[in-house]
């Protein structure tokens, strides 16, 4: 049975409605004729689990500036930010995160009315080098709210929607994006959206992991698509773990519990982020505690010999420890209630643990793709190092490059990046549909994606994707996550080589029907994510250094020298791919590279 | 330890009418979640089983099913809280209908919520000092129960009035109108307050109290209901 296909045609498109995408789809569609097109109802996307808050230099409670911002963002990102892009970052997150109010996000508040700030790892004051109140949040949901308030704002502006629909490959006319394809995924019918302007906004590929705060949809379908269509991928090898996953699910523990005054003890019961980080201790950079962490679990610090530590939030504990800092504050069991619903629920329901009375199980968890499809800072996707743009082609959010995050994110940087870079893809977007025309269609647009999904489909293996995506999960957890040596990556690339092989002849699913068949996507997603494990683990082979979150045992130091510049995929005809280092870091507010301390 | 599951399937494509089919997933342990094992015989068993979920974590309100004829998200509900000596029993919610196993149509009650006007609407204009409007946090406390609201559907598709009649704006939309409502920055008070004054709207509530219960984020759905009727014949506060 052939396939139905179905013809769409709008100015803008959006794929994927989290944070960056809704944005976007509400810049564009007052401008110009706008359709977002998600495989999940827009507001169950990942943005909604974001949890502590949002990051901008408003200063409502203390000293602050957007240079610090910026400066703080450069340093987490251990130099490999482009400066550049930080500004812009740290500049507008001031009136992005006014916006979202003016928009009606609920943020907690402060007794005077102004939006509430707390502490987050790696925020700090650049002169007393002091933690600074940066993060705006609303309790323990800020994600939730973002994502609510914006797609209120969608249907408040009447933004078209194609709600679970799953875009399946992108339609080039040469050098130039012109549209999408997409199942839908009730139907199983192919629909073919032309375009003058497409945004990439699908998020990150946290499944590819074992362990992973990640949803079940962020399988990377995104990149894997720009990538089959001959755009480079780049920093892959830049995959942040977050130091605080429940243990052992990996479900997010916020930074804002440090942030609010909680530590990490050690089987010992030493606060031991105290010897990683004097300064700021348990507010350092995520690379920097989600390592020290597993030093500690190394070592035989783990809590019962096993592979987690303790994040104590218990009122007695921070008070102990705010007195010991000479700090006035002091909380009691409501205040957490108070300002981490939400985290209390997630441990009394997974953990069984009341945070308030018990320490919470805790370990790294991976989270966040700094790398993704590299753009300019107007969002726009650009084919190499020499900024040569796509046209019709932007990404923005998580998907996208910037890059803003460098080797490892702040904590509040990616809401601040999601709406920052979404609401400049929207307003790109517009703009240039406004100058161009469309560009044909090439001829037969879903023959290719046809044939891969027939092929699917139709294949009589005997190898279920569940077995295959099991090992893919292992060996990145194993062999490319939070430690790297050499022998243990190629292992990887090679295990991943045998995995797509396996995946190319012996796959077999069992639903044959069109209707809701998850079965097969799910398929196909899985295709997606070998892709992109090839993609990192060689991108990882390849840097030789240790920088943010890429962290070697056999290249323990940083490379300035060789490695100060971002790296490049290029996907060639033959299947290959090789690596480049030809898109320099840009430096331009002079911030230095300079050793990392916290 | 084993659980045994017992499931309602539908396939329009191949079925006449649905039937429940039984399973068996091996090695369970008491914190795994009816979702770990749904995906367990997805996954392993039979990969026409169709379902939503995506977060896993009862944040994005994907997986809304009726558990041993509760109305429960599969990914927040541990197995050590049902009794495993019988078939777990795991349907459709209802209401809606169903496209295929437990996926069911969710059109409706996205239409419901558009219907109330689920959006902020501005009583002053923009602070001229291009700040943020000012809210005492005892006005943003207010309101702060339904802004936990996840749209997962499990308090409509709890309500005998909803099930009565499709007509019924249902408990979900009446949460996200009561956000704006009660919120002190709202000027469209009174627009939501008729359009719930209509044959379709909160009068439908006989408050049953199904919806509260239901709540996966704890909101006091009943209590919100009751706010708002209360708020349309005396007016807010």
């Amino acid at each position: 049975m052939a396939m139905q296909v179905h013809h769409h045609q709008f100015d803008a498109l959006v794929v994927g409605g989290g944070g960056a995408g809704l944005m976007a789809a509400l810049y564009a569609s007052r401008h110009v004729r706008t359709a977002v097109i998600s495989k999940l109802y827009p507001t169950r996307s990942h943005t909604g689990t974001a949890q502590g808050g949002i990051g901008a230099a408003l200063g409502n409670l203390e000293e602050d500036r957007w240079e610090w911002h910026a400066f703080d963002t450069v340093k987490g990102g251990d130099y490999l930010t482009d400066q550049k892009a930080a500004k812009v970052l740290a500049q507008e997150a001031i009136e992005a995160v006014i916006e979202l109010e003016w928009m009606g996000l609920p943020f907690d508040r402060n007794p005077d009315g102004t939006i509430s700030q707390r502490r987050f790892g790696g925020h700090t004051n650049n002169e007393t080098k002091k933690p600074v109140r940066r993060a705006c949040h609303s309790a323990d949901r800020t994600g939730h709210m973002i994502l609510q308030t914006l797609y209120q704002n969608c249907i408040k502006e009447d933004v078209k929607f194609f709600d679970e629909y799953q875009v399946v490959d992108l339609l080039m006319n040469d050098k130039t994006a012109v549209g999408v394809v997409a199942v839908n995924i009730d139907t199983g019918d192919l629909h073919v959206f032309h375009a003058k302007a497409i945004t990439f906004a699908t998020g990150g590929w946290g499944r590819l992991w074992w362990t992973t705060s990640n949803a079940h949809s962020l399988t990377g379908d995104g990149p894997a698509i720009t990538w089959r269509n001959g755009i480079p991928l780049q920093d892959m090898e830049f995959y942040q773990f977050h130091p605080t996953g429940l243990y052992p699910l990996g479900v997010l523990i916020t930074e804002g519990v440090r942030g609010e005054g909680g530590v990490l003890i050690n089987a010992k019961g030493e606060r031991f982020m105290e010897r990683y980080a004097p300064t700021i201790k348990d507010l350092a950079s995520r690379d920097v505690v989600s390592r020290s962490i597993y030093l500690e679990i190394m070592a035989g610090n783990g809590i019962k010999g096993k592979p987690y530590v303790h994040l104590d939030v218990r009122p007695e504990t921070v008070n102990r420890y705010l007195a010991e800092a000479g700090e006035s504050r002091r909380i009691d069991a409501d205040y957490v209630l108070q300002k981490l619903p939400d985290i209390l629920d997630f441990c009394r329901t997974y953990a069984g643990v009341d945070p308030v009375k018990d320490p919470i199980p805790v370990a790294p968890t991976a989270h966040y793709a700094m790398g993704g499809i590299p753009t300019d800072i107007d969002a726009h996707v650009i084919w190499n190092g020499q900024e040569e743009p796509v046209l019709g082609l932007y990404a923005a959010g998580e998907v996208a490059c910037v890059s803003v995050h460098g080797a490892n994110r702040l904590g509040t940087n990616s809401l601040t990046d999601l709406i920052v870079f979404g609401r400049k893809a929207g307003l790109q977007m517009a703009d240039y549909c406004r100058q161009v025309g469309f560009t044909d269609l090439p001829p037969n647009p879903t023959e290719r994606i046809e044939a891969e999904l027939s092929r699917i489909r139709s294949n009589k293996g005997k190898v279920k994707a569940y077995d295959i995506r099991k090992q893919m999960r292992q060996l990145m957890m194993d062999k490319v996550g939070v430690f790297r040596v050499q022998d243990m990556m190629q292992e990887a690339v090679d295990g991943i080589r045998q995995l797509k092989e396996q995946y190319r002849t012996e796959l077999a699913i069992d639903d044959d029907g069109y209707r809701f068949n998850t079965d097969l996507l799910e398929a196909w997603e899985l295709g997606c994510m070998l892709d992109l494990a090839e993609i990192t683990a060689v991108s990882a082979l390849e840097r030789k250094e240790s920088r943010g979150a890429h962290s070697r045992d056999d290249y323990p130091e940083r490379d300035d020298e060789k490695y100060l510049a971002h790296t490049m995929a290029y996907p060639q005809e033959d299947g290959q791919i090789v690596i480049k280092y030809d898109r320099p870091v840009d430096l331009s507010l002079g911030y230095e590279p300079k050793e990392r301390v916290y | 330890m084993d659980a045994k599951f017992r499931i309602r399937r539908f396939n329009p494509e191949r079925d006449q009418k649905p039937y429940w089919a039984e399973y068996t997933v091996k090695d369970v342990e008491g914190t795994d979640t009816v979702l770990d094992c749904l995906h367990r015989i997805k996954w392993e068993q039979d990969g026409t089983l169709t379902l939503r979920r995506s977060c896993a974590h009862g944040v994005c309100g994907s997986d809304a099913m009726r558990i041993n004829g509760v109305n429960k998200l599969a990914c927040k509900t541990l197995l050590q809280t049902l009794n495993l000596n019988r078939p777990i029993q795991v349907e459709p919610i209802l209401g809606l209908k169903v496209i295929k196993d437990l996926v069911v149509d969710f059109e409706p009650f996205f239409e419901h919520y558009r219907a109330v006007m689920p959006y902020f609407v501005p009583n002053t204009p923009v602070p001229q000092d291009g700040r943020e409007r000012r809210q005492s946090p005892e006005d943003r406390a207010r309101f702060d129960d339904t802004t936990k609201c996840i749209l997962c559907a499990c308090c409509t598709t709890s309500c005998p009035s909803f099930w009565a009649s499709g007509e019924y704006v249902g408990p979900a939309a009446i949460v996200n109108a009561h956000r704006f409502i009660f919120d002190s920055r709202d000027g469209a008070t009174n627009e939501r307050l008729n359009i719930l004054a209509e044959p379709g709207g909160v009068w439908r509530c006989r408050t049953i109290f199904n919806c509260t219960p239901a709540c996966p984020r704890e909101i006091e759905v009943t209590r919100a209901i009751g706010e708002v009727k209360l708020a349309i014949q005396r007016g807010v506060r």
